[in-house]
């Protein structure tokens, strides 16, 4: 322990004089969780507003194809291409990641085991400085000579290998080198995330006396460490294709493209789980504050987790039944694939299961998390149909697909962001938010979102393929009933981001004109309500200690419905 | 097996029109009826216990850990019936699955269909019945077989990947340069249907259409043989393309969509 | 012992140093970084790739050489780590140098393979072979690079009696890159398995 301490004394100089830090120290170096998770969640948001804006542009040129669109121009077939690639980059590694992991897990993290920082402080001030450089560096790829990536999010060599093939020399290899970046934020952040867990816990606080949140995050980093290594270094050896000449993915130099597929995809399932995890964490959260109860297997949750995580790496080669693998493989991934459903379908009954004999307040928090669970539910079922593999002959790269994982992502990031900011807000700002304009904006969201989205289930049954910029130019695809069920999906998108104007509005006038907030608004039992609001550098004003599990609600012979956990048994 | 079950779930969209794309529709109504099942019932134990368990006055939350046993089989037994659907449509998976992608029944022809950024190059065999002979038929963007014959193909990529995508056959499939990648299909209908690719290809990846013809007896497809050997073909593809209900094109700049350079090369081939 | 600094970097509910989780979290990491890398190659060899009889041309010697450098290193660093632990911070010191000395041996072996070969014409373009021994090789000489620098940073604050468990540390860190090798060596020199 001396050793460690001594050793610490080096790191934490910068801490000592937080006293009379000027704006910049306490701000933008800040070495503080509570402004980190804050720096990686405006990020977010930013690239968010960047994100649907893309989409918004795409949208309008499959509705309207052709004309210009208002606020943006002419879309042509390469700035297209560059949308639809960086909208997906955006959407996964700039805002799924960096609000619901790092942003939420830097947050809640330290306040909710109970400590007052995380254990390497200037290590996670490194991390999203490297993420914010990844992020400049993905924008600045946009205006290079020759125009942003266009080669789909998936990036497929020798389309993304060769300048002469995707005709983005310098967007292509800025995109590759974002994403490289933003990875090596990340595994730099995990390391945060995951020792602070084990080793600075309050005292008292077991494994099972985590919150579900915490778990899911550290799970989620796990799985994000033990799945991205192998992309790594297929990143680095793209990278060398695109820009030193070598041959790993193009097949004239003996080089094999299905490689990357392999490399991106053992990396781009368990992502699915590294981004879905927190959320279900965020959303076990809410749903016991609000229906007052006791989660509904604790354990189980826990271990469905593992599973999932477990069974996600080996399921990945279902991103590529008609990509030129042998076929027999593909049986083997159907079981795998098919199997995953256990799991998560394990999970979603414990949650609906928790609902159970409650006393359900539907307050904006809890109506994010229910349409989560809504939502989510049908991007699960229609995983089933996509998980087989005879059904993927038809299926694969259409709409139905992308109908699919925007009923599993959209849930996850945008449900899941909105859940986390709403029931977290009095804690971060001291105040709370405008309960009305928040439903307005809950239900102006989550009705666009299905109006958007469950036509494309249909255009996919029709055969419509992702990534093309006009569909009007093929001759099945240009029947007028389909362009309307096009227009339909594309005026709901307009109206879901008309609606975050509302949000926007509420966000910063509640932040700063609000109604000051008490210091457990919700009733809830985990520690982060026992520090005041917003919480001040270090936290706690005295380090708790932790009696019993997050979810005691409504415990029979209490008077009060909640029991913190910090709350000493004969209080 | 749509004999079995068919609620045109997908045909009302766009026509079955290979052998195989019955079993396809066949298993995408299956999986709707069994997903549908656990769906609804999912979500209407979801919106009661919402509406059930609302916040009253002076109504208590139950505590219930969810740890022992007695109260675990609340979620394990639907759990089990999940389990027990999956067993179930694995097997139909499977058996579709190895009838499309993992047989080669015996042919009647063979053609070849080479991708490039941004146009398709058929290879059709002629009269010998091979490819790589005197009697080969090549054209752009339009491919023609004969109805109830037994196809095999051959899938070949100049640059990137592209996919070789016939919706109204039920068929995807991959080409990846220097690979060459076998299949087959047999069309049971005839018509002029969209070929798509349909796995991102570049910036033309949009205009990289084509349109397969299915004629309904040889004498008509020896014809336009005939036609396209003698220069004097009408291109189907072209044809439909203008008759389109919406007015065309816009966009790509016209070197990169009609690229003569495609056409070229598909000629000198 | 004095407290500054967040409460959260003093405690140790596992009973593992918080310095080493972090570095065997990284070095997980890094194996999965590595491991893909390895098995990339490995999927081209046993597929038969083309080029890849060309280890015959790679310098058994030299690479033997240089594990035997490698690993006479990671065995002075574990002296250093001894010596830290004993408090002599003076041999540590010393043997900290000696790891980084063998370091040095490790890349000039290391460059006169590199320029012997591209002054032969063979390049990282040459085939795929050459493509993964130049991009591993290269890989793994910046780990050893940013290993030194480390250890020579971690070498002075030693001689001023601070952080000695950092001796610990970058010891764990020079055995992943000494393990590494031993993965990369037979792979890229001993001949066709």
């Amino acid at each position: 322990m001396g050793q460690q301490a001594e050793a610490i004394l080096h790191e934490t100089e910068a801490h000592d004089a937080h006293h009379e830090m000027s704006f910049w120290d306490k701000y933008i170096f800040s070495v503080d969780h509570k402004i980190i998770g804050f720096q990686y969640m405006f990020t977010g948001l930013i690239m968010a507003a960047i994100g649907g804006y893309f989409a918004y542009a795409f949208r309008m040129q499959l509705a309207w194809p052709g004309e210009e669109v208002p606020f943006y121009g002419l879309v042509d077939a390469a700035k297209y291409n560059m949308l639809v690639t960086n909208h997906g980059t955006i959407m996964i590694f700039w805002v799924a990641m960096p609000v619901l992991i790092a942003a939420f897990g830097n947050w809640l993290i330290p306040l909710m085991i109970g400590c007052d920082d995380m254990v390497f402080p200037r290590l996670n001030r490194l991390s999203y400085q490297i993420f914010l450089v990844s992020a400049l560096v993905l924008i600045l790829s946009f205006f290079v000579t020759g125009g942003g990536f266009g080669g789909a999010w998936t990036s497929y060599p020798p389309l993304s290998a060769v300048a002469a093939y995707n005709l983005t020399n310098w967007g292509a290899s800025l995109w590759l080198l974002a994403v490289f970046l933003e990875i090596v934020a990340f595994l730099l952040g995990g390391i945060n995330f995951v020792t602070t867990t084990m080793n600075a816990r309050a005292p008292g606080m077991g494994m099972m006396d985590i919150p579900i949140v915490v778990w899911m995050i550290n799970i989620a980093v796990i799985l994000f460490m033990a799945s991205v290594g192998p992309l790594v270094a297929g990143a680095v050896m793209l990278f060398f294709d695109q820009r030193l000449g070598t041959s790993f993915f193009i097949p004239s130099g003996g080089g094999d493209p299905l490689l990357w597929e392999h490399l991106f995809w053992f990396f781009g399932h368990p992502e699915v789980y590294v981004v879905l995890l927190p959320t279900m964490g965020i959303v076990a959260e809410i749903i016991t504050v609000f229906s007052r109860k006791k989660l509904f297997g604790y354990r189980t949750i826990l271990y469905t987790a593992f599973g999932t995580g477990g069974l996600s790496f080996i399921v990945w080669a279902h991103h590529q039944f008609v990509a030129g693998i042998d076929p027999r493989m593909a049986n083997v991934f159907v079981v795998t694939t098919i199997l995953i459903s256990i799991p998560i379908a394990e999970m979603l009954f414990s949650f609906i299961a928790t609902l159970y004999g409650g006393s359900i307040e539907f307050s904006t928090p809890m109506l994010w998390a229910l349409g989560f669970l809504v939502s989510f539910l049908i991007g699960g079922v229609t995983g089933i149909y996509l998980g087989a593999s005879a059904l993927d002959v038809y299926f694969h790269d259409s709409y139905f697909v992308i109908a699919h994982f925007h009923y599993t992502f959209f849930p996850i990031t945008i449900i899941g962001m909105f859940a986390a900011i709403t029931y977290w807000f009095p804690k971060m700002f001291g105040r709370m938010m405008d309960e009305t304009l928040n439903k307005i904006h809950f239900w102006g969201t989550f009705i666009p979102f299905n109006g958007l989205f469950l036509p494309l289930f249909l255009v996919g049954m029709a055969g419509q393929h992702r990534r093309i910029a006009d569909f009007t130019q093929y001759p099945d695809l240009a029947s007028p009933d389909l362009q309307s069920i096009r227009i339909f999906a594309t005026v709901s998108l307009v109206i879901l981001l008309l609606f975050q104007f509302v949000f926007i509005y509420n966000f910063f006038n509640s932040m700063f004109k609000g109604k000051k907030a008490p210091l457990n608004p919700w009733k809830a039992n985990t520690l982060e309500w026992t520090v005041s609001s917003p919480p001040p550098h270090g936290n706690f004003a005295e380090l708790p200690t932790i009696y019993r599990g997050p979810y005691e609600y409504s415990v029979p012979g209490r008077e009060e419905d909640y029991w913190p956990q910090h709350l000493a048994p004969n209080q | 097996m749509n004999e079995y079950l068919d609620l045109g779930l997908i045909t009302s969209f766009v026509p079955a029109a290979s052998s195989f794309a019955g079993d396809i529709d066949f298993l995408f109504d299956l999986i709707t009826i069994i997903v549908g099942f656990w769906f609804v019932i999912t979500l209407a134990t979801l919106f009661y216990f919402m509406i059930r368990f609302r916040r009253r006055e002076g109504v208590k939350a139950l505590y219930i850990s969810g740890e022992k046993h007695s109260e675990k089989v609340w979620t394990h037994y639907p759990h089990y019936g999940v389990i027990a659907f999956d067993v179930f449509l694995i097997g139909f998976v499977i058996v579709v699955w190895v009838n499309v992608k993992q047989t080669l029944p015996a042919n009647e022809d063979t053609i070849r269909a080479i991708g490039q950024q941004w146009s398709w190059s058929f290879v059709h065999t002629g009269a010998d019945g091979k490819l790589d002979t005197e009697d080969d038929v090549n054209t752009v963007n339009d491919l023609h077989v004969i109805k109830d014959n037994t196809y095999h193909f051959e899938l070949q990529s100049r640059d990137v990947l592209h996919n070789f995508a016939i919706p109204a056959f039920r068929l995807r499939q991959d080409t990846i340069p220097g690979r060459t990648i076998r299949g087959w299909f047999k069309p049971t209908i005839s018509g002029t249907f969209d070929l798509q690719c349909a796995e991102i290809c570049g910036r033309g990846h949009s205009m990289m259409f084509a349109a397969i013809t299915v004629h309904p007896d040889r004498k008509s497809y020896d014809e336009t043989m005939d036609a396209i050997r003698a220069g004097t073909y009408e291109s189907h593809f072209e044809k439909k393309r203008q008759l389109g209900p919406v007015p065309l094109p816009f966009t790509v700049s016209k070197s990169e969509t009609d690229s003569p350079y495609a056409i070229e090369l598909a000629q000198s081939f | 012992m004095s407290l500054q600094g967040p409460i959260a970097t003093h405690r140790m509910r596992t009973g593992i140093p918080t310095g080493r989780l972090a570095v065997w979290w990284g070095l997980a990491s890094e194996i999965f970084i590595f491991g893909g890398l390895i098995m990339c190659f490995l999927l081209f060899k046993f597929n038969n790739a083309p080029g890849f009889e060309d280890a015959d041309m790679t310098s058994t010697a030299a690479g033997a050489f240089n594990t035997f450098v490698l690993l006479t290193s990671s065995l002075s660093i574990v002296l250093a780590h001894a010596a830290a632990e004993k408090g002599d911070i003076q041999a540590s010191f010393r043997y900290i140098w000696f790891t980084i000395g063998g370091g040095l041996v490790f890349l000039l072996v290391k460059t006169y393979e590199y320029s012997s070969k591209i002054y032969g014409g063979i390049t990282l373009t040459e085939n795929v072979f050459w493509s993964f021994y130049f991009t591993a090789t290269g890989l793994h000489a910046l780990h050893v690079i940013g290993g030194m620098v480390i250890m020579g940073m971690i070498s002075f604050d030693v001689r001023k009696n601070h952080n000695l468990q950092r001796v610990e540390l970058i010891g764990l860190y020079w055995h992943f890159v000494d393990i590494v090798w031993i993965f990369l060596f037979p792979i890229l020199y001993i001949a066709n398995f």
